[in-house]
């Protein structure tokens, strides 16, 4: 079940990276050994195991429902490439 | 390829999607104030803008409130529910992934029951789960868009019909988000202002041939910010894909935009294959641990839900039905409604001029019962004056709206109006007098020829007469005994 050139790219893709050729030439072994890292553990007899999303066995870290400052709109627009009208300006999303 | 025109009737068949901004102060993972509209970009902060590093925590409020709408819609709860990231790129959402519930929601498998038609139904739910809401983008003129992340981080309820579905018509479809809409606002975990997008739905509209049991393409209709939208947009929708399939055509999945101006669905965009979310457990929450005791702590805060006060109205105070079911239609009409009907003492003559008069003023002047100008005291107290004889119900019409448009004390405007129900029994005799003698054809016509009916014209000119100020029982007795019919 090695990945294809065509899954890498598709990857590529869903991760909006720009992959030359080359690149995903590059990139489709070390891809593969990865997955195959990870195939290794397909082998282990897991029955009777509950599934779990992670190693610590902690639940509920909640905050109560209190309000906090938030930051000023100079600060929120200060990383963007460009905003306008306290707001962040992106290319057009839908045709009209 | 050849084209068969058939004219085959079809039926839609319509899964809900729906989501509801939930009631919390704050926003679902960070601090910043929940709330709508305002100057963009002023309740941001690191963790709802995406900034790295920033990480999230968990308002208990908000799956709380999700809890509460879970046992509410009759769900069961999982008590190992879990976050997960929905991974897709687009402008609004800046962490490029939304934090939601994907395998293990709140809540599932629970129903709520529509009326339609007099008939009930269960609409089955198959699932309730919590995850934040996106930005705002606006389509500016130009090749540019804006983006307002305001709302980016705010609590978001789904609630989820289940597969196969049991809404088969748009009044059911209507039904259905008028009934979640009450049960939401009942218990104060949504505003349910769908103008606001505060409720928003998302039916999925497929059409079959009526009797058939089979499931066509589906489409989904998007921007529905209304009841009678969300009427209009399935009604559509069923019409545009059964003449699609008469004329031998395919219906394409696809999401579509209900344009309200034109009252028609647009083509949004072709889903290409199922999009890819990859889905995976959020490394930066922990899970839930949603315990029994929890569970019975937030089901004993629950407030009567909208179908057990709508029952007990109908006990209560002898309501028919159908204003049992009007009046509880959501929560603040039914408060409303509950105290006038307690200070009044009359339940009936308040649902009455609720459901008659106030519902008119309310609509004319579209204002939500909570902005009501005549508050449910002086509501009851005006009934009061119609029933200890203060005034007439005639009267009363032209109070109301006076009350409506100052708020004003109703026995402090009758006064000042002058609109006491005249006690003088010799004015209002003589106001019968004198329409009997203006109308004397009518009078003999009534005598003469037994004819009745014509009895009323001569109450309304009494009426008229006295300027709606004479005691209507008072007017008929004088008149039936002019007339001479009195046993």
């Amino acid at each position: 079940m090695a990945l294809t050139r065509e899954d890498v790219k598709k990857v590529a893709l869903l991760s909006r990276l720009e992959l030359t050729d080359e690149e995903v030439d590059v990139q489709t072994k070390p891809l593969n050994d990865l997955l195959q890292q990870f195939e290794a553990l397909l082998a282990l007899d897991v029955t009777g195991v509950e599934p779990t999303s992670h190693s610590m066995p902690v639940v509920n870290v909640f905050r109560q429902d209190e309000i906090k400052p938030s930051l000023t709109r100079d600060q929120v627009l200060a990383n963007a490439p460009e905003a306008r009208d306290g707001c962040f300006v992106v290319p057009k999303i839908i045709a009209e | 390829m050849s084209e068969t025109v058939t004219d085959v009737e079809y039926e839609p068949v319509v899964g809900m999607e729906c989501h509801a901004e939930l009631l919390t102060n704050s926003k679902m993972f960070c601090g910043c104030k929940n709330e709508f509209g305002g100057e963009p970009n002023t309740r941001c902060c690191p963790v709802c803008v995406g900034m790295p590093g920033a990480l999230p925590v968990m308002n208990k409020g908000a799956v709380e409130f999700v809890i509460r709408a879970s046992l509410a819609l009759n769900c069961q709860i999982n008590p190992h529910a879990k976050f997960d990231r929905k991974n897709y790129f687009y402008p609004d959402l800046p962490k490029g992934y939304q934090i939601s519930e994907y395998d293990v929601p709140i809540g599932v498998k629970g129903w709520l029951d529509i009326e339609v038609n007099g008939v009930t139904k269960r609409i089955h739910i198959r699932r309730v789960h919590l995850e934040e809401d996106t930005g705002k983008l606006f389509h500016v003129a130009g090749d540019d868009s804006h983006v307002d992340l305001n709302r980016s981080g705010v609590p978001l309820m789904e609630i989820v019909t289940d597969f196969p579905p049991d809404i088969q018509s748009a009044e059911e479809g209507r039904a259905y988000l008028v009934k979640l809409r009450a049960i939401l606002t009942y218990i104060g975990v949504c505003d349910g202002k769908m103008e606001e997008g505060s409720l928003r739905c998302e039916p999925n509209v497929s059409v079959r041939p009526v009797g058939s049991n089979s499931f066509g393409t589906k489409t989904e209709i998007k921007n529905l910010n209304s009841f009678r939208a969300v009427f209009k947009g399935i009604e559509f929708e069923t019409l545009r894909q059964g003449e699609i399939l008469n004329s031998g055509g395919r219906v394409i999945q696809e999401t579509r935009g209900w344009n309200d101006a034109k009252q028609v669905t647009f083509s949004q965009r072709s889903k290409e294959g199922e999009e890819e979310y990859r889905y995976f457990p959020e490394p930066d929450l922990v899970p839930l641990f949603i315990s029994e005791e929890w569970i019975e702590q937030v089901r004993a805060s629950m407030p009567e839900l909208p179908d057990a006060r709508r029952d007990r109205f109908s006990a209560e105070y002898g309501l028919s039905a159908y204003d049992a079911a009007f009046l509880t239609e959501n929560r603040a009409l039914a408060d409303y409604y509950e105290q006038s009907a307690k200070l009044s003492g009359d339940p009936k003559s308040a649902a009455n001029w609720m459901m008659g008069d106030l519902s008119k003023l309310l609509n004319s002047s579209s204002t939500e019962i909570g902005d009501c100008p005549v508050s449910p005291e002086a509501l009851a107290q005006m009934v009061g004056l119609i029933n200890d004889g203060t005034i007439s119900g005639k009267i009363a019409k032209a109070l109301i709206e006076e009350m409506y448009s100052t708020s004003g004390v109703p026995l402090e405007i009758v006064e000042a109006r002058g609109w006491r129900t005249i006690r003088d029994a010799g004015a209002v005799q003589a106001a019968v007098d004198k329409v009997f003698a203006a109308n004397a054809d009518v009078v003999t016509a009534i005598i003469e020829k037994g004819l009745v009916a014509k009895r009323g014209f001569l109450v309304g000119q009494v009426m008229r007469e006295t300027q709606g100020k004479a005691d209507p029982g008072e007017v008929n007795r004088l008149i039936d005994a002019k007339l001479g019919l009195q046993g």
